[in-house]
């Protein structure tokens, strides 16, 4: 039924498998699962960190932005940083759950419930950082065309009012895609919760989920159109996030390569926290069979092809600053980035965005976990400081020598970066006790295809099936 | 069906309880070619045969999200070119207060967000949910339907229902086990 100790399976789920074996694997963890000490410790690490988020969030309110290492020539620093490196880490979670979907990859069955809570989690980290940027928090209400006592209305023609826009509706729609992906599973947990709490709590979430065809033929109809329009959403929003930048003079911002290049490093990213969450989760709930080596290799597969994208546009920068002939960009490339105050940040994305992916071409380093998750990690620290390159590199130098300046971070940048990363850990430890991490209706259906395919094997053709 | 005494229960329909997918779909089919028009089916997990075979097929979901997503998109881009053209024109160097491509990037964000909202709104209604209470859940067995078991239940209202033929016909359609389900007054 499941696999010994240290056995892994390239299925998509474990031979053995049926409904009710996945049924109760999966709803056992948030019903009968005792709290163990490890996660407990997790979860205080995490409210630790949060604390940390909350006084630097009090402080800012506060005092000011003045607290921030931000000046006039850097007036964009960590908090664009981690914006963008958030709500890019999001974007895999949508892949996953929107993109996959569509393109009928079984695959994605097991990974879509986490990978989407992720994207949740990381657009919620992402949203804090530009609206506590704005610097006068009573006047947040003006990102947003409310009736106003000036009778102004915010610039529409400006790429920032764009991101409000698109940044509001991806954490709308990611929440309901979630939230109605969840309704079914809720009703298992309401049906199989033993505690009267517990079965309240599920059955008034489960809206009265009772597995009718008919509200099933609505429930899928509904299900893939969601998928349909978040596929153009999660492109749209990412591109979005590069206009930002793009639409800017900034040497080293004005390139039209900017979407693209900034949609593949988002599902880059995105996929390398989805694996940083997949491979201790897997190891810790014992998932192994059913969140299995098949899909860590696809991640990490997924995870080259898209590494290979970023590494392509960074070649590609470096051509375009030569090919302008612009003496601003090859400045920028060539004596900034490459020699500048920041250089080290430079090569040090190079080395971990460009290089260290480039393990993923062996199938040996693809199916060790250990081996994924320090490429993940390193892949997320890159991406990190790839949108650190782009924002504080092109910003601290740009056109008049007598206005650069440099840029170093406080103690309260980094509480808000440290803080965003332990309440994102948090909500996550929560999610991983409360719901069910993998899809459980999904899950099922799967193995009915799966049966027909066996059965089909076995009728139809002299070869035995696989196992 | 003759009204019920007073002191008689009233009774919900009748439930079948299957074990696997295919006898269901199968009973479902028969249970439409007997003439039956009030019964429904239920399924851990989507079936596409199933709802065919019940004979549900409702569009209102994509219709709703095309409206939502056309509402929305006209929503969008009306809200721009009345701010900047007509409520609060803003001269800058000569140019037109308002140009289409700057106003796309949100029309279309309003768009996805209108039909999102449509959609499931409407899936919630037409489904009737949120739903409290209903009969079914007064059934123990029927807790397995979201987890590993399968479901035909045909109901008292059903111009066809007989409290004697309908569970015969119902056992005679392959199901582990036929029960009556009561309604509560």
């Amino acid at each position: 039924m499941t696999l010994r100790p240290n056995e892994e399976t390239f299925d998509l789920v474990a031979p053995g498998h049926t409904y009710t074996s996945v049924t109760e694997k999966i709803s056992s963890i948030v019903l009968d699962r005792r709290v163990s000490l490890r996660w407990l410790a997790a979860v205080m690490v995490g409210l630790a960190l949060a604390g940390v988020l909350t006084v630097g969030i009090g402080t800012v309110l506060l005092f000011g932005v003045g607290l921030w290492g931000n000046n006039q020539t850097v007036s964009w620093a960590f908090d664009i940083v981690n914006f963008v490196t958030w709500i890019g880490i999001g974007h895999a979670g949508t892949l996953i759950s929107a993109i996959l979907l569509l393109l009928h990859q079984a695959w994605r069955t097991s990974i879509n419930r986490y990978a989407e809570a992720m994207t949740l989690f990381a657009v919620l980290m992402a949203g804090l950082f530009p609206l506590i940027h704005i610097g006068r928090h009573m006047f947040a209400y003006w990102l947003f065309p409310l009736p106003n006592s000036m009778g102004l209305w915010p610039q529409f023609r400006s790429p920032l009012v764009w991101d409000v826009f698109a940044v509001t509706t991806y954490l709308t729609v990611s929440a309901l895609f979630w939230y109605v992906g969840l309704i079914p599973d809720l009703a298992t947990l309401r049906d199989r919760a033993r505690t009267s709490v517990a079965k309240l709590t599920y059955g008034v979430l489960a809206m009265g989920w009772r597995g009718s065809a008919r509200h099933w033929q609505r429930y899928s109809a509904l299900y893939l159109l969601l998928a349909g329009i978040s596929t153009p959403l999660v492109v749209s929003v990412h591109t979005i996030v590069s206009f930002d930048f793009a639409v800017g003079i900034v040497p080293g911002w004005h390139v039209t390569l900017f979407p693209p290049y900034f949609v593949a490093g988002a599902i880059f990213a995105g996929f390398a926290m989805a694996l940083l969450l997949a491979i201790p989760m897997r190891h810790f709930f014992g998932l192994r069979d059913l969140i299995t080596m098949r899909h860590l290799e696809n991640m990490g597969k997924l995870m080259l092809a898209t590494g290979l994208i970023v590494f392509y546009a960074y070649l590609i920068e470096i051509f375009f600053a030569w090919y302008s002939a612009n003496p601003y960009e090859r400045y920028l490339i060539f004596s900034n980035r490459m020699r500048g105050p920041y250089g080290w940040t430079y090569w040090l994305l190079l080395l971990l965005n460009g290089l260290l992916p480039q393990l993923l071409w062996f199938r040996r380093f693809r199916t060790s976990p250990p081996v994924l998750f320090a490429i993940a990690l390193g892949v997320t620290v890159g991406m990190w400081f790839e949108r650190f390159v782009i924002i504080v590199t092109s910003l601290s130098r740009d056109y008049l020598p007598s206005m650069w300046a440099f840029y170093g971070p406080t103690g309260n940048d980094w509480a808000f970066l440290l803080g965003t990363v332990g309440t994102f850990v948090l909500l996550f430890l929560l999610f991983a006790r409360l719901l069910p991490v993998i899809s459980i209706a999904e899950m099922r259906e799967l193995i009915m295809h799966q049966g027909h395919v066996a059965s089909y094997t076995l009728h139809g053709s002299a070869t035995p099936p696989e196992r | 069906m003759r009204p019920p005494a007073p002191e008689e229960p009233l009774v919900y329909g009748f439930l079948a309880e299957f074990t696997a997918p295919e006898p269901l779909i199968e009973a479902a089919r028969r249970t439409r070619e007997a003439g039956y028009t009030r019964f429904d089916a239920y399924s851990p997990f989507p079936i596409p045969s199933l709802a065919e075979a019940i004979g549900a097929r409702d569009v209102s979901v994509p219709v709703a999200m095309l409206v939502g997503g056309i509402l929305g998109a006209a929503g969008g881009y009306a809200l721009q070119y009345y701010a900047m053209a007509r409520d609060y024109p803003v001269n800058i160097g000569g140019r037109p207060p308002f140009a289409w491509p700057p106003a796309i990037p949100i029309t279309f964000e309003v768009a996805v967000l209108a039909a999102a909202l449509f959609g499931v709104i409407t899936m919630l209604v037409g489904n009737g949910l949120p739903l409290p209470y209903h009969p079914l859940f007064a059934v123990e067995e029927f807790g397995r339907v979201t987890s590993d078991h399968f479901f035909l239940v045909i109901e008292a209202r059903d111009p066809q229902f007989d409290p004697q033929a309908t569970p015969a016909f119902l056992a005679s359609l392959g199901a582990t086990r036929v029960q009556l389900v009561r309604q509560e007054r």
